[in-house]
């Protein structure tokens, strides 16, 4: 019995390191970062439509683009990935890929609009371009949290000792991780010369 | 015995503290206001504290101006949300800390909002302030002047008693805290570590052991509810800034707007 109290700690520890509690951590910690990443998306998506708007009154001759990033709005607004789903990665890349195309689509469209002197000089197109270049920057920032909670969940139920747990109690597949970006599906340069 | 105990101790400490290194240096936040690039006389300094001073008063929301020499090449965007996390400008329930980041070297400026405060200084009035209130004067090279207008301006907005928004963020914040489940999971580990515990202290008395009769130094015991919260970041900045200024822990998730000149 000369060990017991070092096997008082030891159990203690090693149940507290199998996981029981770091894997559903880091597993709710994840999933609330994918919530962020699709509100984030969805406050881009909500913005469109009054950026159309406004910019079909002035930028007349961009129906063709116009009509591109409405498409892909509705294509993009039409796939939405459950929390629970974020271990599959054909859902995620899905996911990625369509708002992808539709950022892409909204950069051909804001750098089409340097044509449009008169466009610019309105104060209600300038406020919807400081609301887009803030989603943007909201978007990255909920995509590279996310990531990040991906890898530590990632990296949590496949290291020991939490594996142990993960693997016995939880049965805990990996996360699919936003992928690097390409250089096509960079955030729109929201770039006016208006002092930004 | 206890260099035996005392090295696994040790041993699961360091297991569990090790953390992955930041890549990025911030300056350590030493007051209301970090004047990293001295672009501000102490008079200007001591002004802009104490209307740091009045908006934590009035609102308790947190109001920090920085001026930053280097980004180290990050876009200001990129910087400033790190360092407001960093530095957990804001209370961590309310998330109600605002950042004016000044770069001079890159001639950026940035209004960074607390995930709280968004409802509060939404990017466009942020914006608004960062056009038509501090980059003219940038541009005329009054930085000192741009700074303070543009902290008069946020003061302004940050004073409001706006505080229904807020209280409902912070509701929001605190109800999406209380995991489901969790308190099961507590008891049930409890439950295991107390029946380990007095298992082995009646082994012990049965046994030849008495090591539980002395008084031998405290058992050490990592669980859920223990640790995570309670080891986070150092709060060592308390004795040396000015007044004990320090970031309650609040976050930020790239509110705001940025400018240059």
């Amino acid at each position: 019995m000369r060990f017991a109290a070092p096997m008082v700690v030891l159990s203690a520890t090693l149940l507290a390191g199998c996981g029981l509690n770091s894997v559903p951590t880091a597993e709710e910690n994840a999933k609330a970062r994918w919530a962020d990443v699709q509100a984030a998306y969805q406050r881009r998506a909500d913005l469109i439509p009054n950026l159309v708007a406004t910019a079909r009154g002035a930028a007349t001759s961009e129906g063709r683009i116009l009509t591109d990033v409405i498409e892909a709005r509705s294509r993009a607004t039409s796939i939405q990935v459950s929390a629970d789903d974020v271990t599959d990665p054909a859902k995620v890349q899905q996911f990625q890929a369509a708002q992808d195309q539709l950022g892409g689509a909204l950069s051909r469209l804001l750098v089409n609009f340097e044509r449009y002197p008169d466009l610019k000089s309105q104060t209600n197109f300038t406020k919807l371009m400081d609301q887009l270049e803030g989603t943007e920057n909201r978007i990255n920032i909920a995509v590279r949290d996310y990531n990040m909670a991906v890898q530590q969940y990632n990296t949590t139920i496949r290291t020991f000792p939490d594996a142990i747990g993960a693997k016995i109690i939880y049965g805990a597949d990996p996360m699919t991780p936003f992928a690097a970006r390409a250089g096509s599906d960079v955030a729109p340069t929201v770039d006016f010369g208006n002092g930004f | 015995m206890a260099a035996l105990r005392s090295f696994l101790v040790l041993g699961w400490l360091l297991l569990w503290l090790a953390a992955p290194a930041q890549a990025q240096q911030f300056p350590p936040l030493s007051g209301r206001v970090v004047d990293v690039a001295n672009l501000l006389d102490p008079a200007q300094e001591a002004q802009l504290t104490q209307l740091s001073e009045q908006i934590e008063q009035a609102s308790t929301r947190q109001f920090v101006v920085a001026t930053i020499p280097d980004l180290q090449g990050y876009p200001i965007e990129d910087y400033g949300y790190r360092l407001g996390r960093e530095w957990g400008i804001g209370r961590k329930d309310a998330n109600n800390g605002i950042l004016l980041i000044v770069a001079p070297a890159e001639r950026k400026v940035r209004i960074e909002v607390g995930y709280g405060l968004e409802p509060i200084m939404p990017d466009g009035l942020a914006s608004t302030i960062v056009r038509d209130t501090i980059l003219p004067r940038f541009r005329d090279g009054d930085m000192p002047g741009g700074i303070l207008a543009g902290a008069q301006a946020i003061g302004e907005q940050m004073k409001l008693p706006l505080e229904a928004a807020e209280a409902r963020a912070a509701a929001q914040v605190q109800a999406g805290d209380e995991g489901d489940g969790e308190g099961a999971i507590f008891l049930i580990f409890w439950g295991i570590v107390l029946a380990f515990m007095l298992l082995s202290m009646f082994r012990g008395r049965g046994g030849r052991g008495q090591r539980f009769r002395r008084g031998r130094g405290p058992v050490v015991i990592w669980g859920p509810g223990m640790g995570s919260s309670g080891w986070g970041g150092g709060s060592s900045w308390g004795g040396r800034s000015s007044g004990g200024f320090s970031g309650g822990g609040g976050s930020f998730g790239g509110g705001g707007a940025s400018g240059g000149w």
